[in-house]
């Protein structure tokens, strides 16, 4: 019975139901923005990560390497973008 | 009569109106003969429903041609109107318009299909695959290409042509100074065919991933299925954000929103900021796959293994992360700061590095090799000292203080056809000539051939090397005139007659295609140009199923090591092959979102939202459907097998 029961799914299910009340919270509660901001942040990249490797199984196949190295370059893609924006629209900007 | 009001040509002139004539005799003469020799059913049947990857590839190529040709227009058109000062051929709105068709045309409606035509031929014969990984997907993204392209090829005889250019600029392509619906034809046009490229990457990474025949690990591929993966994992990184982009510019325009105006808290800037975050890494998925094909091309006709097969791969995969590193280069004017401009000037010059690499390995490939000079080798041997020019330029325009210099004049005109031409459309060509046999059973005349590669070349030297002198000179581009006074007729009557050179050269290939149908010998062999990696190891013409037998690769040459160190390729017997079945979804899905684009373009919207549900009840039909695809028996392929073994 133990080994049928899918502990991990549900961990993980409690687990992201925690984060979007967290992030939540930042309507509720009145936060400052930088520390609105952080917590969305952290919250959305945790959740991410949660679903992509419990729910969508991206570790549990012989294709483990290709897979996490696409989620790698995808986050490299994305910071670069982010950040190469802020910079160029507002940091750099005169 | 208020409704039809809105599908009225904004600037006509009576060259529209011929063409609609010509488009409207043209449309009833196929429908005519189609029913007249009864290929109706022959069409559905073998094309339209098709999910077989070689037949898209085709169609794909179809296409690929036809575009070349409406673009190819466009281009004569303006250097026309430039060649002589003051000329009154095309006014200010016309030449506006036509520079936007021709680049958007030439980028997204014929670079782009090229490469998935010989893409979709060659990588699944390349791996030994039978087909790729999602066919029906694949028909899909042809579909939604094609229609896209057509929705957009439409726009200069119903309610205008976009004219802001093919980078299509906020706040010029705003509603404030955009009034017709052209930039709503550009924004929803890209739009359904970039969902067609974006699917067709994640099609083709997992099918060069997960495919690929027994004993062909990652680094035994062939270079121009490297090469692919590569453009196929930008694809799926950078094509999102293109999609987004258009999506804001399609609320702006449409829905009154300010992601992209100049008021009320919007950004004109964030749209040529996003438009490059897209933009550059799709120069690269033109050419990466273009150096794939070349590098095949190079290998077979120097008769030896490509030199440094390791350097090129990681050049590639190094360029891949690079090519989202240097968007901002596009737009060095722009008001950013000099450290911004500094580091991307700096990334933008390390790209020449890896390019560089490549270079020197073909170089060194041809230096050792017993060099056979063949049309599609003789457009290789072409490509590397006219590409290199162009990334010499493109280094120079790298310089971010000297780019104010040359910024927007015909010098980056020159420098991006400088790499364009020689390198994506001279290996597109290259490889069409190359695959033909393999796609159509007979060769392409070799001396026509290289009759057109010589012409192509003049006329390119010709045309594009006056501009930058002119572009030095301040000649702006994307300007309709210029006064005698500048002294820039001269060399602009040059660039005419060298696009006239193009032009004469491109038109041969079409009289070559005609020569060769005509009088080529069908007796060729699967493997006429003595090549080297698998998809040669078929037969001609390639059977339904490419493999009766899936190969077994030691080496990155296995049909190479198979002709000459006698290594068995195909080994045990025939057994029944599963083969995916046919489906009118995908045409059906592609007609819907024509209809579907065109209600938006005018903001005719019941029909879009009728539509919409139409294109949500495909979907929900393809999840119902039950479908486990057909086999092929043993018998039958044993019957196909001895009939093709005899042809050859
Ligand atoms: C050595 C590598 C290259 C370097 C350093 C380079 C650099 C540049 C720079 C700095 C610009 C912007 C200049 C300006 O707007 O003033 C530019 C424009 C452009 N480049 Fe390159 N480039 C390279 C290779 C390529 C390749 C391989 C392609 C295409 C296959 C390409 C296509 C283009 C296009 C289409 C534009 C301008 C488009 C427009 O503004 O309409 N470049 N390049
Ligand atoms: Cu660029």
């Amino acid at each position: 019975m133990r080994e049928l029961f899918p502990a991990k799914q549900v961990m993980g299910f409690v687990f992201s139901l925690i984060l979007t009340i967290a992030a939540l919270l930042v309507y509720y509660l009145d936060m400052s923005f930088t520390a609105g901001m952080t917590l969305l942040l952290i919250t959305a990249f945790i959740q991410a990560g949660l679903q992509l490797i419990v729910f969508m199984h991206a570790g549990e196949t012989k294709d483990k390497g290709s897979i996490y190295t696409n989620i790698y370059f995808g986050v490299f893609v994305a910071l670069v973008t982010i950040l190469g924006t802020l910079l160029c629209m507002i940091w750099g900007y005169i | 009569m208020d409704f039809f009001d809105r599908f009225a040509i904004p600037h006509p002139s009576p060259v529209i109106y011929a063409s609609m004539v010509a488009i409207g005799l043209t449309v009833i003469a196929i429908i005519a003969g189609l029913t007249y020799f009864k290929k109706w059913g022959y069409l559905w049947r073998e094309w339209l429903t098709t999910v077989d990857h070689k037949r898209i590839g085709i169609m794909y190529l179809i296409s690929a041609l036809l575009m070349l040709f409406r673009g190819g227009v466009d281009a004569i058109m303006l250097r026309a109107q430039l060649a002589t000062p003051e000329a009154k051929l095309l006014d200010a709105q016309h030449y506006n318009e036509i520079f936007s068709t021709h680049g958007v045309v030439m980028i997204l409606f014929m670079a782009m299909p090229f490469i998935m035509a010989l893409m979709n031929f060659v990588v699944p014969l390349q791996i030994g695959a039978r087909d790729v990984a999602f066919p029906r997907l694949n028909a899909l993204s042809f579909w939604l290409f094609f229609m896209g392209a057509m929705l957009f090829n439409i726009s200069f005889v119903i309610g205008g042509s976009p004219d802001a250019g093919w980078t299509s600029y906020f706040p010029l392509a705003g509603n404030e100074f955009s009034e017709s619906v052209g930039t709503n034809y550009y924004m929803i046009a890209i739009q359904i065919a970039g969902i067609g490229t974006l699917m067709t990457g994640i099609n083709f990474m997992t099918t060069i991933l997960k495919m690929r025949t027994p004993g062909m690990t990652l680094m035994k591929m062939p270079m121009f299925t490297w090469s692919s993966l590569v453009a196929n994992v930008i694809i799926v990184f950078a094509f999102p954000v293109l999609t987004v982009a258009l999506a804001l510019g399609t609320m702006d325009r449409l829905f009154g929103t300010h992601f992209f105006t100049t008021d009320a808290g919007g950004l004109d800037m964030l749209w040529a900021n996003l438009f490059w975050v897209w933009g550059h890494p799709e120069v690269y998925i033109l050419i990466l796959p273009s150096f794939g094909i070349f590098s095949e091309i190079i290998s077979t006709f120097a008769k030896r293994n490509l030199y440094g097969y390791k350097s090129m791969v990681w050049s590639m995969v190094v360029i891949a992360g690079y090519s989202f590193l240097v968007w901002a280069h596009h737009f060095f004017t722009m008001g950013q700061g000099a450290l911004t401009n500094s580091i991307f000037s700096i990334t933008t010059m390390a790209i020449a590095v890896p390019t560089g690499v490549k270079i020197f390995n073909w170089l060194f490939t041809l230096y050792k090799g017993k060099i056979e000079i063949t049309t599609p080798m003789l457009y290789a041997i072409h490509f590397i000292p006219l590409f290199t020019i162009g990334g010499v330029t493109g280094v120079m325009l790298a310089m971010s203080a000297a780019d104010y210099q040359y910024h927007n004049t015909m010098f980056l005109v020159a420098h991006f056809h400088n790499v364009i031409i020689p390198g994506v459309v001279y290996a597109m060509l290259a490889g069409l000539t190359y695959y033909w046999p393999k796609m159509f059973g007979f060769m392409l005349n070799e001396r026509i051939g290289k009759w057109t590669v010589w012409l192509l070349s003049i006329g390119f030297l010709l045309a594009f090397m006056p501009m930058y002198i002119t572009g030095l000179d301040g000649q702006a581009r994307r300007m309709y005139t210029y006064s005698e006074s500048t002294g820039y007729g001269p060399w602009n009557m040059a660039s005419f007659i060298g696009a006239g050179i193009m032009a004469i050269g491109f038109a041969l290939i079409v009289y070559n295609i005609y020569y060769s149908i005509r009088y080529a010998s069908r007796d060729i062999g699967s493997d006429p140009w003595d090549a080297r990696t698998l998809e040669w190891a078929t037969h001609t013409p390639v059977p339904e199923y490419n493999f009766a037998i899936s190969p077994q690769v030691a080496s990155i040459e296995p049909f190479w090591d198979s002709k000459k160190k006698g290594q068995e390729l195909f080994k045990g017997s025939y057994e029944k092959i599963h083969m995916p079945n046919n489906s009118g979804i995908p045409f059906i899905m592609g007609c819907i979102f024509f209809a579907w684009g065109f209600s938006f373009v005018f903001g005719i919207w019941v029909p879009l939202i009728l539509t919409t549900i139409g294109i949500f009840v495909c979907m929900a039909l393809r999840s119902f459907e039950i479908d486990h695809g057909h086999y092929i028996s043993v018998d039958e392929i044993e019957e196909t097998e001895t009939k093709l073994r005899g042809a050859n």
